[in-house]
């Protein structure tokens, strides 16, 4: 069934994302990473309902609906600070510093 | 006590229904004063405020502390008497002389009704808390009474006098509306019938006492004298306040008539404690020793003010405390031995400042410390009656001594007034000679002064002997004779305490003859110009003297000694048996004390023989001729020095009480304490710890995304790592 190797694959694309989301400066770098870790969700849900059911299956559509609805929101965001301050590097982007 | 349950249980009291229930009315009259002189004096406030052009002459028709170097003005026209002040000339006085009234007219109530309880009039309960229930109730009996009536009657002369005196100050309204309302606290402090009465009399009195003593408060030497005179008596109050807790805890009632009912239940050390304690309270209203100090200095009052409260009543309020709680002081022997030995140390220590000061009001001042001892002396060995009868005797010729002073003050003053002279009215070196210019003061000052030395057939000699006469009495057989103070016999310490007595009789004979030569004989030293300018003193205050002068001849026939031949012997002593004579008896091992005839002689021999000896001492050896006017005499040399400078006890107390306080309130209370801890560290540091800790938080707030992400990836792998590695 290969469940193992499915969610070994997942925490290993979870954790990739983490560190991208770390480590990168650009923001739509770090935008994919987030859309990776999902995935990796995604593919852990995927997996686990060989195991209990459909219902993870149902959550990964819903999950599928969510990211496409934030990667729109964060796009625009990012598009928008961008227009404002002709980067997209975070290292710059720091008015909220305390 | 036995005849006091009888009474209670025989039903009404022989005086309900009689005019006694309205002794209430006794202090409402002098409160009624209060009210319409304050109003007056409020009402026309902006007249005579700072801004008037007048008010700076509001010491300038009497004498000052420090007046020579007061004047710093050189107009000498009379400033105007207040708007009201003939409205306030008859509503001052007329308040005591209808207390007065009154009060003689519930005197021969009582007298007539023979009460052997006192009758207690309750107005409404005043403090009903828990098991504490204290009423607004007046108590008339034998004792208070004789308060009552020595209160209004000589109250009523000083306030009469008062209006000669003050008239033509600004501020006359406000006078009277303080004296009207020290009477009314006087009269619930002696009337009261349990001890928070008399406590809230105790501290209105004290209150009325620093308004009078800083009157004129523009200058800070009076009003300096007044805080020194409040804070002075703080600490005798705190002693009375502790003494009336011990009484409510050990005996769960404040009533007069119940804490004698009680107070043989009470253990002698409690008993001593609660004593010794009241004693405290009255050291500091009395001027005892240590706490006499605030006396002299209280002289810095209008000069009738120093008649009625600082000589005639509130300064005997120790007195009254102590012969109304005789019951308590008689269970206790070395209380009582204390009381005694205090007030002979008092009588002799003031009696010795007393010969070698200038200040004419100065001198009657330590007088006055030096004769309230005598009092103590006498409560403190049992003879409360004694110790009353002087009280009684001593508000005749102390006040007459007052008044008379004031008049000689007034009249000096005057004079120089007229002429611009800056010296001091209050000086005896500025004065001498002053008999031919007003011969009435000079004459009833001598009675008063021969009254006070002791010399029959005057109040004082009749008064003091039996003082006296007590101590010896009681050094041959008493209970305080068996007991014993610091490891010291109480035989033994009786016999000093006569023999001290004695000796300040003597002072006391020098030192008042001393005052009459300087003041009255010799020749005159106020200067030429001045001179034309001396006169006596309007009738108005000259009336009262003479009053004052009867009572102080007349005065010792309250109660004669048991060997007089005729009248009415032991009047007094008597008249007071129901509320003195159980204490008495039980200090006596329930005899009366009497002494053989012979004994009783030769005391009184001994007693007329020094109070001449004092007077011809002084006669003698004190040269007029020699005294030069204040601003030209030399600074005195050796003894002499310790004496004019009060032992400098002042300088004592400044620098063992007052420097160290105010040292330790500056450095520890107000720069450690205060700044250091409260605002430094307290107000301060909650501010910079708030600071510090927002510091730290604005730390994390690197807005840095990656900062926040790695916070959050942490905290999750520690959620996690929790929950996986439970």
């Amino acid at each position: 069934m290969m469940v193992p190797e499915a969610l070994a694959l997942s925490a290993v694309l979870f954790t990739i994302g983490v560190i991208g989301v770390l480590t990168r400066r650009n923001a739509i770098v770090i935008f994919m990473c987030v859309e990776l870790m999902l995935n990796a969700v995604n593919l852990s849900f995927v997996a686990f309902s060989r195991l209990y059911g459909a219902t993870g299956q149902v959550f990964v559509v819903f999950v599928m609906t969510v990211a496409a609805a934030e990667a729109a929101v964060g796009l625009a965001i990012i598009i928008s600070i961008f227009r404002h301050r002709q980067t997209v590097d975070l290292k710059n982007i720091n008015i909220l510093k305390g | 006590m036995l005849l006091l349950q009888e009474a209670a249980a025989a039903g009404a009291h022989p005086l309900s229904g009689s005019v006694a229930e309205w002794i209430w009315l006794v202090p409402v009259f002098p409160l009624i004063g209060f009210l319409v002189n304050g109003w007056l004096s409020l009402s026309s406030v902006a007249k005579i405020g700072p801004k008037d052009p007048t008010a700076h002459h509001a010491h300038h028709g009497h004498e000052t502390q420090g007046h020579g170097d007061a004047h710093g003005h050189d107009d000498h026209h009379h400033p105007a008497a207040h708007k009201h002040a003939k409205l306030v000339s008859i509503i001052g006085p007329a308040v005591l002389w209808a207390s007065f009234g009154l009060s003689v007219s519930i005197f021969f109530a009582l007298s007539g009704a023979h009460a052997e309880a006192p009758f207690v009039k309750t107005l409404f309960s005043w403090m009903p808390a828990g098991t504490l229930s204290v009423d607004a109730a007046f108590q008339v009996d034998q004792l208070s009474m004789v308060m009552t009536l020595v209160i209004t009657g000589v109250g009523s002369l000083i306030h009469v006098f008062s209006v000669g005196y003050m008239r033509e100050d600004p501020g006359y309204p406000r006078y009277f509306a303080y004296l009207n309302l020290f009477v009314f606290f006087m009269l619930l402090l002696v009337l009261g019938a349990n001890y928070p009465i008399l406590f809230v009399g105790w501290e209105g009195v004290g209150l009325c006492s620093y308004l009078l003593i800083g009157f004129w408060f523009s200058e800070k030497a009076n009003a300096d004298a007044g805080k020194k005179a409040f804070i002075v008596n703080r600490i005798g109050d705190f002693g009375f306040l502790v003494a009336l807790f011990l009484l409510y805890a050990n005996l769960g009632s404040l009533d007069f008539s119940g804490v004698n009912a009680g107070a043989t239940q009470l253990s002698p050390v409690v008993v001593t404690a609660i004593c010794l304690f009241m004693f405290l309270g009255c050291a500091g209203k009395s001027a005892q020793l240590p706490l006499y100090v605030w006396l002299p200095d209280a002289m810095a009052g209008p000069t009738p003010v120093s008649a009625l409260i600082h000589a005639a009543t509130m300064v005997t309020a120790g007195v009254y405390l102590i012969a109304r709680s005789s019951i308590l002081f008689s269970l206790s022997p070395v209380a009582s031995l204390t009381v005694a030995l205090v007030g002979a140390l008092t009588a002799i220590f003031a009696a010795t400042i007393g010969l070698k000061q200038w200040d004419i009001k100065k001198v009657l001042a330590y007088s006055t410390v030096s004769q309230l001892g005598y009092m103590f002396v006498a409560v403190g060995v049992g003879a409360y009656a004694a110790g009353v009868f002087h009280l009684v005797t001593h508000a005749f010729f102390k006040a007459l001594l007052f008044l008379g002073s004031g008049a000689v003050i007034y009249a000096m003053h005057q004079a120089y007034h007229h002429t611009g002279n800056h010296d001091d009215a209050q000086d005896m070196r500025n004065m001498g000679g002053l008999r031919k210019f007003m011969p009435i003061t000079f004459g009833l000052m001598w009675i008063a002064t021969l009254a006070i030395a002791g010399i029959p057939p005057f109040a004082g000699f009749f008064s003091k002997d039996e003082i006296l006469g007590s101590v010896y009495a009681r050094a041959h057989g008493s209970t305080l004779a068996d007991a014993s103070l610091l490891g010291i016999p109480g035989s033994v310490l009786l016999y000093a305490i006569w023999a001290i007595g004695l000796v300040s009789a003597l002072l006391t004979a020098i030192y008042m003859t001393r005052m009459m030569l300087y003041t009255f004989h010799g020749g005159n030293r106020s200067g030429e110009k001045e001179r034309t300018h001396l006169h006596e003193a309007p009738w108005i205050m000259t009336g009262p003297l003479v009053v004052l002068g009867a009572l102080s001849v007349a005065g010792g026939w309250l109660n004669l000694p048991n060997f007089f031949p005729a009248g009415p012997v032991q009047a007094l002593h008597h008249w007071l048996e129901p509320v003195t004579g159980e204490a008495a008896l039980r200090i006596t091992h329930g005899a009366e004390a009497h002494l053989e005839l012979a004994t009783e002689y030769m005391l009184v021999g001994i007693a007329i023989a020094i109070a001449v000896v004092g007077i011809a001492f002084a006669v003698t050896r004190l040269r007029t001729e020699t005294l030069v006017p204040k601003a030209q005499s030399p600074e005195s040399e050796g003894f002499e020095r310790v004496l004019e400078h009060k032992y400098y006890v002042d300088e004592a107390y400044d620098k063992v009480v007052v420097q160290p306080l105010v040292g330790v309130s500056r450095s520890v209370l107000w720069k450690g304490m205060d700044a250091g801890i409260i605002d430094g560290l307290v107000v301060n540091g909650s501010a910079y710890l708030a600071r510090g800790i927002g510091w730290l938080g604005a730390r994390l707030q690197s807005g840095q995304v990656s900062t926040y992400a790695w916070v959050l990836v942490i905290g999750v792998l520690g959620v996690l790592g929790a929950f996986t590695l439970r």
